[in-house]
């Protein structure tokens, strides 16, 4: 096997183009146990870290910008960000041990395709966007058309997410996340939610979005809950129609973690929650405003 | 393939070793260095013994592959003493007898280490979270608890102490 540190976006494309069997990697918290356990044989290594882009977090015209490769530890110890964003923040803060947060990044955790990944309900309920690197020039996709199954994606083999795009939330908008484990620390998700509502100047939803991790083969958004709040002011009502939404979305598997039965279940629980505690947020910011 | 040749800062010293480019840090530590304090338990970041601080950042060891130390600074438990001067984590380790088999001690007294440096006066709950990636055992988590509040009192108090690595 061969190492490789390229220094630029273009120099890492060309080393993917001279070895077909390559993996990329950032934190290499997922691949040093897919290596151990003999589940990827690559024979080249492209660490991504050198590459001033892919290890960037800024803000500029309303968008965060989160360099793939940037250990989600940046996240949570961003204090802006946290506010601006607290569900992806929570989501970050969550991740493994700090040992672990201090490697793993967003780029990995997308890429990893995992049904149970921390941060993507979150990215997902953001309308967070990825600019990959191909040889063709970079695009931008939505962070949903990446992840086409467990462990797949819709990336090409020459091709790496370069960063994450996130859009600031507007006053009257913020954005939830809870997850579900018997720890407290230190577990990966029984299930998870994310949620984002957005209020008009009366207090109503313009707009709700819910994803639910862990309950599928990917992680997905549920419209047919998010219709139940569109224009409502929510109440308790709304949300046992929810989260029965939310609970027949899922499509779990049955695992030392949780039942079918339990997993549909946990999922309407932490739809409510974090609809509630989005929608709390987001008060307080027009408050502030 | 010929072997890679690593140049770093491995506690204060100037080092370098050889490793393969798929050798773990840890590995790399233990087998080309020759630093076997920090120790290995489960390879595949849950348990913390392998705990490291990876220019400035506390990592597992087992986590990082060794090339990714060129030119780094990395800090181990063999750099937590001041020759026969233990660390003032070290001595509250001892004198509350925070370890039973000690395998997990290194990983947790770097990580120790590491939250003090950030938070030099946390609450017990914050040193439970921050402990959370170690796990001992033997179960003597109430201990190292206790010991590294009591360490951080210490350091606040002296805070001379503890001021190398």
């Amino acid at each position: 096997m061969e190492y490789s540190l390229p220094q630029s976006v273009e120099e890492a494309l060309s080393t993917l183009n001279s070895e077909s069997n390559a993996t990329v990697f950032a934190g290499a918290t997922d691949l040093i146990p897919q290596l151990r356990g003999g589940r990827a044989e690559p024979r080249l290594l492209v660490d991504l870290k050198k590459i001033p882009s892919l290890m960037n977090l800024s803000f500029s015209k309303g968008t965060w910008k989160i360099g793939a490769a940037t250990p989600v530890a940046s996240i949570k110890n961003n204090e802006k960000l946290t506010k601006a964003l607290p569900g992806l923040s929570e989501a970050s803060a969550l991740i493994g041990s700090d040992q672990i947060q201090n490697r793993a990044s967003l780029g990995g955790n997308v890429c990893t395709a995992s049904p149970g990944a921390d941060t993507v309900p979150s990215l997902m309920v953001n309308d967070a966007l990825v600019v990959i690197a191909s040889n063709e020039g970079s695009r931008t996709i939505p962070v949903a058309d990446v992840i086409t199954g467990p462990g797949s994606i819709s990336l090409g083999s020459g091709e790496f997410i370069i960063e994450f795009l996130v859009p600031q939330p507007p006053p009257g908008r913020s954005d939830a996340y809870e997850r579900f484990i018997p720890r407290t620390e230190m577990d990966i998700a029984v299930v998870d939610a994310a949620a984002r509502v957005s209020l008009d100047e009366r207090g109503n939803c313009q707009e709700v979005r819910l994803a639910i991790g862990a309950a599928a083969p990917t992680i997905i958004r549920v419209p047919a809950a998010e219709r139940i709040l569109k224009g409502k002011k929510i109440n308790d009502e709304l949300l046992a129609e929810v989260m029965e939404e939310a609970s027949k979305a899922c499509r779990p598997i049955n695992d030392k973690r949780g039942t079918i039965e339990y997993r549909r279940q946990v999922a309407g629980v932490l739809a409510k929650r974090v609809i509630l505690l989005a929608e709390k947020r987001a008060l307080d910011k027009k408050e502030i405003k | 393939m010929s072997r890679l040749h690593i140049e770093c800062e491995i506690n204060g010293d100037d080092a370098e070793f050889l490793c393969d480019a798929d050798e773990s840090l840890l590995d790399a530590l233990r087998d080309e260095v020759g630093l076997t304090g920090t120790k290995e338990g489960c390879g595949t970041g849950d348990c913390g013994a392998c705990s490291i601080i990876l220019n400035g950042n506390l990592i597992c060891a087992c986590l990082a592959f060794a090339p990714e130390a060129q030119g780094g600074v990395i800090e181990t438990i063999e750099g937590m003493a001041d020759g026969d001067q233990l660390h003032p984590l070290q001595t509250a380790f001892l004198e509350h007898a925070a370890l039973q088999c000690g395998v997990c001690t290194p990983g947790v007294l770097i990580t120790s280490k590491s939250l003090l440096e950030s938070n030099p006066d946390p609450t017990e709950t914050e040193v439970r979270y921050a402990i959370a990636g170690n796990l001992c055992r033997c179960t003597g988590y109430d201990k190292i608890v206790k010991a590294i509040l009591v360490a951080a009192k210490e350091m606040k108090q002296n805070p001379m102490k503890g001021a190398r690595l």
